[in-house]
């Protein structure tokens, strides 16, 4: 009984843990010699973690938009550092796509990964955790640990695992992150001095002067941009992904990335909302830029993963500006289009990575008619092409859509340079999807491709199944949104700033 | 079953259809993949049949499915995006046609694709246009709207690209697909117009607000005060411009020829295209408030219809020949849009449909019979190998010339009458525009009959290797060989088309024109815009009747300048061969601007494409790669580099000079914290 009131009361706490547990005994059990039993092992933990996060959907409790599943132990007294978990509609969905990934990075893995397995699979499982407790955390210092915890696997994983120029993209990768982070610690100082307590719902409530504010909001903001990534601070992705591994890449579009999204919508912009105001004009022409520049960038890439990484940041463009327009429709489409590109940008890079295997090239031009030898992954391919360039009846359309009409209202020339991205986005797309997969075979070894196997089916049938079904009842996503960002938006806009006079 | 429940299975069977062939297609026998999806969408043309009988005797239906999402642009609105169905009139003949054309096109397919390796892809692929036309027309929103808008995008991509080892074919089906989203960039940019002001994308409620909202005034440019309606309107036609190939977003309809025959009788001539059309009429109690924004239309059309035409005379492909006849019979719909004939432009629509459906067929036909050459110069007195070709081919050509008494006369005259009539700004252009042009179309559509069906047979002239399609395959007839008829898949659905060719115009033009057929679907401002009065008024007072119309029709001005584009065809290429080789060496420069298609192609693959191509290089070799990372990351990198340089001198090895950096730095922290406390 015991037990069952541990799953019960903790459904958080097992959710960060128990992928972590699994990945420590997956690294202490398995390896190399054991690869079989190894991989059995993690996918068996990877799917355990996926199932134990299920109770946040089953268990949510739709009418309410405050914290849920909340959990609350003293950490460090002396300093009032709790362990305070707990979760809003915005988080639910982003965890619940974070455990999904998981289980898809581990079989992706599969037989791609032959030396040190073990080691592989935990860095993944563990990260997953950590990533869980990133969504999770209420409490900045616990926040601030997952944070910077998470960040040590995926080094790893690019280090260990990656290309040629993987040293190059991991201290750009760290460099970036490090700036940012060290930042925002000085910020959760800060913000411990004025209130003596680092609960994150005790500085929504504080009241802050508009310096004070945009100096807090630019802390996080310089960790939280370089995540996402905003432009200019995007460049360590692209590297990052040219050099990461296939799985890593997966992680890091399909959640990484999304940590600097939801961390602007539970810290920065709440605990500064005057500054956040102050700022949205700064921060949407960042989000256009991101949107109409990098898709220009984008087209002209020669390496298809550099050509996928900057298509994410481009839709992250609609992330950030879905944010800032502090409207509802703006800001759950700006969560659909996280949840959305999650999918899409896993099922891209694993298409990638599935070229790859094969060829040990992600150059386009040593591609050409793929289609002749490899027909169902063409098919595959297509259907994600499509979603990346927003084909209604795909969740990638459903995002843009709603953040591009939002924007209509708040200024007609912002979402005339969003909606930019319907003709860009398709255009770098389906322009590398020409240029691989269309036309007559390119060279011999395009000619000895082997077609997809029932493992990287299994997979690519899966995502597709997710991108068709959030594309045609997106609701599921929105239900969960709904409650939380109408009080969100609530929040933002009662001004923090101390009434004059007092 | 009621008509919520026949209208989900209208559109489910065809999806259902096209899902099972397209995932199991390999596995099931060819002759499955066909009677799965005829099957399918025959039984959706049934119901559609069906849906028509019921609407006509007043039935109609508004609801919803479900709740896609729903969400709120404040102000306490809450907006719900719904997925559901308007059943009206106007969506039940567009479902009869498309159903109908759909099946004829399936059925043709069978002779058509016989020999290709793809065959249940193609018909997973055109079963999936059903569907996505369906749901087009079916809609009772524009967000569903959209979502049919842009899947039949898809399909067109998908389709255009069939063959997808020809450079040619992906060339122009990516080329469709851009092009298509440039005007679905106008289009969502008015959907999100409407949202914003009118709080509701459903129709219904949008419709009911319109004329509360007719003056409202917007700044999209500061101090500059627009109407909403015509910035609306206008966005939404945009979207029109590209679906519909209307100047200058009609680049891609010509390459579309790349696609399969069928497909360019489905889709980019019957059906597809013409949704914008059909999104235009749906829309009338929005464009009815802005005279502007139909102005703006109908002088689009009346270009698309004379220019395109035009094109057409010089074209030597047979697909291409009807291609440009289509983007100039989509220009000849548009201004009937802009002169507030809505349902005379839907008329056309129905009888066009039809009659090209037929000539695109027919032209498939003549494609197959001389082994895959289209070069209509190697053709000739293909008559008397291919005779019901060649009869439906004459019935579907005298029908877009407008022939009193065939279908294509009733909707064509009606669209010169109403730009006679209409008053608004543009609409004597067009009046000239569509006036000249019929001489264009009876020109260059017998220009194609006469040497298609009649003349010599110029293959046995014509040295095998000097012929090629524009595919660079294989292709043609040897100076031995004799054409033969496909068989009777290819020739029922010509026979089936060529009936409706014949008489629908007869039919249908009381009800549909000046009944009360479209009395609910479609709105007309009378007293701003009284083209369809007159209109009305001229049929009733002078014409009476159907045939009182053909009859007169014979003694009109359009008439006499069809006789004399036909005329003209014969003396040209019948009787003086010589003449039109001669007159392309006098008016040299003007063929080469109709050989260049005013060069639109080269303008844009220069500009555009080259300039987005230019800039997206320059983004990222200067700003990516040297100022972002060579000057401020690695830049950083370096000043982080030299720094430590320095410190490096620091780090002696020696146990107390670390043991004192120690010291001054506790020291210091201790300084900081006793400061701030």
């Amino acid at each position: 009984m015991l037990h069952l009131n541990i799953l019960n009361h903790h459904v958080l706490s097992v959710a960060i843990w128990l992928p972590i547990l699994a990945g420590i005994v997956v690294l202490l059990l398995g390896s190399d010699n054991k690869a079989a039993f190894t991989r059995w092992l993690a996918l068996a933990g990877s799917l355990a973690a996926f199932f134990a996060t299920l109770p946040l959907y089953t268990k949510y409790d739709f009418s309410k938009g405050a914290f849920q599943f909340e959990e609350m132990v003293q950490w460090i007294p002396s300093f009032n550092i709790n362990y305070h978990l707990g979760v809003d509609g915005i988080a639910v969905p982003l965890i619940l796509l974070t455990s999904f990934t998981t289980v898809i990075v581990v079989i992706a893995a599969w037989e791609v990964i032959t030396k040190n397995i073990a080691q592989y699979m935990a860095a993944f499982l563990i990260m997953s955790g950590l990533m869980i407790g990133v969504f999770s955390a209420l409490d900045g210092i616990l926040y601030y640990v997952f944070w910077e915890a998470m960040l040590i696997p995926m080094f790893l994983v690019i280090g260990i695992w990656g290309g040629v120029n993987r040293v190059y993209a991991t201290i750009k990768f760290f460099l970036y992150t490090l700036l940012g982070s060290l930042l925002m610690l000085v910020a959760f100082i800060f913000l411990f001095h004025k209130t003596g307590s680092f609960e994150v719902t005790d500085y929504y409530q504080l009241p802050l002067s508009l310096n004070e504010q945009i100096l807090i909001f630019m802390a996080f903001f310089m960790a939280f941009a370089v995540k996402i990534p905003m432009w200019p601070v995007h460049t360590w992705l692209p590297d990052a992904h040219v050099e990461a591994p296939t799985g890593g890449s997966v992680v890091l579009a399909a959640i990484m990335l999304k940590l600097g999204g939801y961390s602007f919508l539970r810290f920065a912009m709440p605990i500064a909302p005057d500054a956040a105001h102050y700022l949205s004009g700064f921060m949407i022409t960042l989000s256009l830029i991101a949107i109409v520049y990098i898709a220009l960038v984008a087209l002209v890439q020669k390496d298809m993963k550099k050509l996928i990484a900057y298509s994410s940041i481009s839709h992250m463009g609609f992330v950030t500006l879905g944010f800032f327009i502090f409207s509802q429709l703006g800001l759950e489409g700006a969560i659909v289009q996280m949840i959305s590109h999650g999918f899409i940008s896993a099922a891209m890079f694993l298409c990638v990575g599935v070229l790859y295997d094969r060829m040990h090239s992600r150059q386009i031009a040593d591609y050409g008619g793929v289609v002749n030898t490899m027909p169902i992954f063409a098919a595959f391919m297509v259907l994600f092409a499509m979603a990346n360039s927003g084909l209604p009846g795909t969740s990638g359309f459903v995002g843009e859509f709603m953040v591009i009409l939002a924007a209509v209202k708040y200024n007609f020339w912002v979402a005339f340079l969003a909606a930019t991205t319907l003709i860009f986005g398709a255009a770098y797309t389906l322009w590398m999807v020409k240029r691989v997969f269309y036309g007559d075979v390119a060279n011999p070894k395009v000619a000895e491709l082997k077609d997809l196997n029932r493992r990287e089916f299994l997979i690519l049938a899966v995502l597709a199944l997710m991108v068709i079904g959030f594309g045609v009842y997106p609701k599921l996503i929105t239900d969960f949104t709904h409650v939380s960002a109408m009080q969100w938006l609530d929040h933002m806009a009662i001004s923090k700033l101390p009434v004059a006079g007092l | 079953m009621t008509l919520p429940q026949i209208s989900i299975l209208i559109v489910l069977l065809p999806l259902v259809a096209a899902a099972v062939v397209g995932l199991f297609g390999r596995k099931l026998p060819r002759a499955a993949a066909h009677w799965l999806t005829i099957g399918a969408v025959g039984a959706a043309f049934g119901l559609s049949a069906y849906v028509l009988s019921a609407t006509l005797n007043g039935y109609t239906f508004n609801g919803n499915l479900y709740t896609w999402l729903n969400s709120s642009l404040g102000a306490g609105g809450d907006i719900q995006f719904n997925v559901g169905f308007l059943i009206d009139n106007l969506s039940a003949m567009m479902m009869v046609v498309v159903t109908f054309v759909s099946l004829m096109v399936h059925i043709y397919t069978i002779g058509y694709m016989a020999e290709d390796p793809g065959y249940s892809r193609f018909f997973s692929y055109i079963s999936l246009f059903t569907f996505s036309m369906l749901m087009l027309v079916m809609s009772n929103n524009f967000m569903q709207l959209f979502f049919g808008w842009e899947a039949v995008g898809l399909v067109s991509y998908l389709l255009i690209g069939f063959w997808y080892t020809r450079p040619t074919a992906i060339y122009a089906n990516l080329k469709a697909f851009l092009v298509n989203r440039v005007g679905d960039f106008g289009f969502l940019l008015g959907i999100g117009m409407v949202l914003y002001y009118f709080g509701s994308l459903d129709y219904a409620s949008v419709f009911q607000a319109a004329p509360v909202l007719a003056g409202t005034q917007v700044n999209i440019i500061p101090n500059v005060p627009w109407s909403l309606m015509t910035v609306t309107c206008i966005l939404l036609f945009i979207g029109a411009m590209g679906k519909s190939a209307q100047v200058p977003l009609h680049v891609w309809l010509p390459d579309s020829m790349e696609g399969p025959t069928p497909i360019s009788a489905l889709i980019h001539a019957a059906t597809m295209v013409t949704a914008g059309i059909f999104m235009v009429a749906r829309m009338s109690p929005l464009f009815e408030l802005s005279t502007t924004a139909l102005s703006f239309v109908m002088i689009i059309g009346a270009i698309t219809a004379l220019f395109m035409g035009f094109l057409g005379i010089i074209q030597n492909d047979i697909k291409r020949v009807v291609a440009y006849s289509t983007l100039s019979q989509l220009g000849y719909m548009t201004v009937a849009l802009g002169a507030s004939a809505y349902s005379v432009a839907i008329f056309h629509l129905m009888t066009h449909a039809f009659f090209k459906a037929l000539l695109f067929l027919a032209a498939g036909s003549v494609i197959m019979g001389m082994h895959h050459d289209q070069d209509i110069r190697n053709m000739g007195n293909l008559k008397k190998y291919m005779p019901v070709t060649w009869i439906t081919s004459l019935v579907g050509s005298l029908a877009l010339i407008g022939t009193p008494f065939f279908a294509g006369f009733y909707s064509k005259d009606s669209i010169i009458e109403a730009a006679k009539f209409s008053n608004i700004p543009g609409s004597g252009f067009a009046y000239f525009a569509v006036l000249a042009g019929v001489f264009v179309t009876a020109f260059y559509s017998f220009r194609l009959y006469f040497l298609v069906f009649h003349g010599k047979e110029k293959w046995r002239e014509v040295k095998h290797d000097a012929h090629h399609d524009d595919h660079g395959h294989h292709h043609g007839l040897t100076p031995q060989d004799d054409p033969h008829e496909p068989g009777w898949v290819v020739k029922l659905p010509l026979i089936l088309l060529a009936i409706p060719s014949l008489v629908i115009g007869y039919i249908a033009i009381e009800p549909m024109l000046f009944g009360s057929f479209f009395k609910d679907a479609i709105m007309v401002d009378a007293v701003s815009h009284p083209a369809m009065e007159h209109l009305s008024h001229h049929y009733h007072e002078i014409l009476h009747s159907p045939a009182g119309m053909a009859l007169h029709g014979v003694l009109t001005l359009p008439f006499l300048l069809a006789v004399s584009g036909v005329t003209l065809a014969w003396f040209f290429y019948m009787k003086r061969p010589d003449v039109p080789a001669g007159l392309r060496e006098r008016f040299n420069t003007i063929y080469q601007i109709l050989e260049n298609k005013y060069g639109f192609d080269s303008f844009n693959e220069r500009v555009f494409a080259g300039g987005a191509r230019w800039i997206g290089n320059k983004l990222w070799q200067i700003g990516d790669v040297q100022l972002i990372d060579g000057a401020m990351v690695n830049g950083t990198a370096r000043l982080v580099g030299r720094i430590s340089g320095i410190i490096r001198q620091l780090q002696s090895g020696l146990i107390y000079h670390y043991a004192f950096a120690m010291i001054i730095g506790v020291f210091l922290f201790l300084t900081f914290f006793i400061k701030i406390n």
